[in-house]
């Protein structure tokens, strides 16, 4: 079983290197991460069943518990 | 005093026959399971022991008795429901209207979410078996809780308990741990309230079906706390905790999480360690208002008044099971115990900073992420049909098109197993619960099994004209390690009883 690195312990020095960091890496973070949603989105784009309106509403459950 | 239990979870899938909307369900869900059974199964089918019985103890670890059952009182088939057991100790059944995978017996949260994750499997292949059925049915099934449309069903879990433990301390000290387990257990889901719900995104499927704080209830009035007393081990000792409230989740992380800081609650509930009272002002509202909020501000009230977010309140558990943990076993603590703890800090404190950065670990920080993308780039209001078919396709067990497994598949998504863990859980038993002597007596004399439950397997045996009832009361016996070697050496079902009996 795979296990992945740790992540670095809470503390108040990190907290604060978040709160204080500067508005263009703020910036620059977010169009990467806008980049890196648009490539999974085509992707999944292709797999989407193609009348989502009809998938959707005859997606009908009975109860269970 | 860890996350180690006797434990498990139960799922109900979401069932739908492409192209006929109107396909009743309980015959799709039969399908289903006899399709797997017959795909499977090499030899008879046995039935789902219904009988409770009060069994004597044999100091190998088993409560033999035998006595003269007519199989016609053995039977659950009357309804017409399917069910079969599997060699790794599952149940696979008909459950209402939905099929459902109830895991065999695990002692920790890594093995809780491998044999969940086998389920999934197990599932697949059994839709995929129904497809070659006459009139090829496209059965498709989802591991989610509601359709959306005011249905809900269930992904349950269990936990064996100490008797001695008063269940008022369980419902005073779960309570508030359940209103905000959901922070990193929520599946996610498109719409807010039952029936005909609102536009918008909350964090879990299945809090707004929850009505009352304590009850017995699972199909209507949903309780926090459910009361049902089925210990399926001795009731003098155990009690078995059966936990409805929780969402069924794809990601291996909030499985893990889940079980596993549950597992460590409990562990303190028992321990009586909980002394701070954080009991929550109106646990029913605030458990719909932490849902509905997935940038986690939103506070919700104690009874002492003060005020936290569900993030918050997690954190005052989580700070008590460090304590608990360090104080119990210092550095001593076994690695699931320590790890369970890290991660949960871990992803409690990125939760309280942003959310999103939990989108690789969690399912609904993983989904919501996918619709604010698809939000952003085709300028989708919360009401349009292909945000809800996101929902819906995020949990179709289908590796082509389910969209867990593509964002896994992206790598967009941790994991914590296998393949090759997940594939062998399909057909193998945990070795350290009596799910091990129940798996590897389906496996290896499955003609000679009658019938069998979590409490019992049942032999017939030629030349005995009674059928012969093994119980398995203990969950902790019938390991590998007590019957292993048993197994091994005993050529046919009449040389393990022999043997078993002292014969």
């Amino acid at each position: 079983m795979a296990q992945e690195q740790k992540q670095p312990k809470k503390s108040s020095e990190t907290e604060e290197a978040v709160e204080t960091a500067p508005e263009t890496d703020v910036n620059e973070r977010k169009e990467a991460l806008d980049s890196d949603v648009d490539d999974i989105l085509d992707e999944i784009d292709d797999v989407l069943e193609t009348n989502a309106e009809d998938f959707v509403k005859s997606f009908i459950q009975k109860g269970g518990q | 005093m860890s996350v180690r239990r006797v434990m498990g979870t139960e799922v109900e899938y979401g069932i739908s026959v492409a192209g006929q909307p109107q396909a009743n369900p309980m015959v799709a869900s039969s399908q289903v399971v006899n399709a797997y059974a017959s795909s499977t199964l090499k030899a008879r089918r046995a039935r789902w022991d219904f009988e409770e019985e009060s069994p004597l103890r044999d100091a190998r670890g088993f409560d033999m008795s035998r006595q003269v059952a007519d199989p016609s009182q053995l039977t659950d088939e009357d309804l017409g429901l399917a069910n079969v057991i599997l060699t790794n100790g599952a149940r696979l059944y008909v459950d209402h209207a939905h099929p459902e995978f109830s895991c065999p017996e695990v002692t920790n949260p890594l093995d809780a979410v491998r044999w969940d994750k086998a389920g999934e499997q197990v599932m697949l292949d059994a839709s995929r078996a129904a497809q070659r059925l006459p009139g090829n049915p496209q059965i498709h099934l989802y591991k989610n809780n509601t359709d959306n449309k005011g249905v809900s069903y269930g992904a349950h879990e269990n936990y064996l308990m100490r008797r001695s433990t008063a269940f008022a301390d369980i419902v005073k000290h779960l309570t508030p741990f359940f209103v905000s387990r959901q922070v990193f257990a929520g599946a996610g889901r498109v719409g807010i309230g039952q029936e005909r719900p609102k536009n918008g995104f909350q964090i879990s499927q299945r809090a707004d079906f929850f009505e009352v704080e304590v009850g017995l209830e699972t199909t209507l009035k949903r309780p926090i706390i459910n009361t049902r007393d089925e210990p399926h081990a001795d009731p003098e000792k155990y009690r078995r905790l059966h936990v409805i409230l929780g969402d069924a989740n794809l990601a291996e992380i909030s499985t893990y999480l889940k079980v596993g800081s549950t597992s460590l609650v409990l562990a303190m509930i028992e321990d009586g360690y909980i002394t701070r009272d954080l009991s929550v002002d109106g646990p029913v509202s605030a458990l719909r208002a932490v849902s509905h909020d997935p940038t986690l501000k939103t506070l919700i009230t104690l009874k002492d008044g003060r005020k936290l977010t569900g993030v918050q309140l997690q954190m005052e558990y989580l700070d008590l099971a460090k304590k608990f943990v360090e104080e119990r076993y210092g550095s001593d603590a076994d690695y699931q115990t320590k790890d369970v703890l890290e991660r949960w800090e871990s992803v409690l404190d990125r939760l309280e900073r942003d959310p999103m950065e939990c989108a690789t670990e969690l399912d609904w920080v993983a989904k919501y992420k996918l619709l604010l993308g698809y939000r952003d780039r085709d300028g989708l209001e919360w009401d349009d049909p292909k945000l809800h078919l996101i929902d819906l396709q995020y949990a179709d067990i289908r590796p082509e098109k389910g969209l867990y497994h593509r964002l896994v598949r992206a790598g967009r998504i941790e994991r914590l197993m296998t393949d090759d863990l997940v594939e062998k859980a399909m057909h193998e038993p945990p070795t350290d619960t009596r799910a091990y002597f129940r798996g590897r007596c389906l496996e290896k004399y499955s003609e000679n099994v009658a019938a069998a439950s979590w409490d019992s397997v049942i032999f017939d045996l030629p030349g005995r004209e009674s059928l012969q009832r093994v119980p398995t009361i203990d969950p902790l016996r019938g390991t590998k390690k007590h019957v292993g070697g048993l197994l091994d050496s005993s050529e046919t079902a009449v040389d393990l009883f022999n043997r078993l009996t002292g014969a």
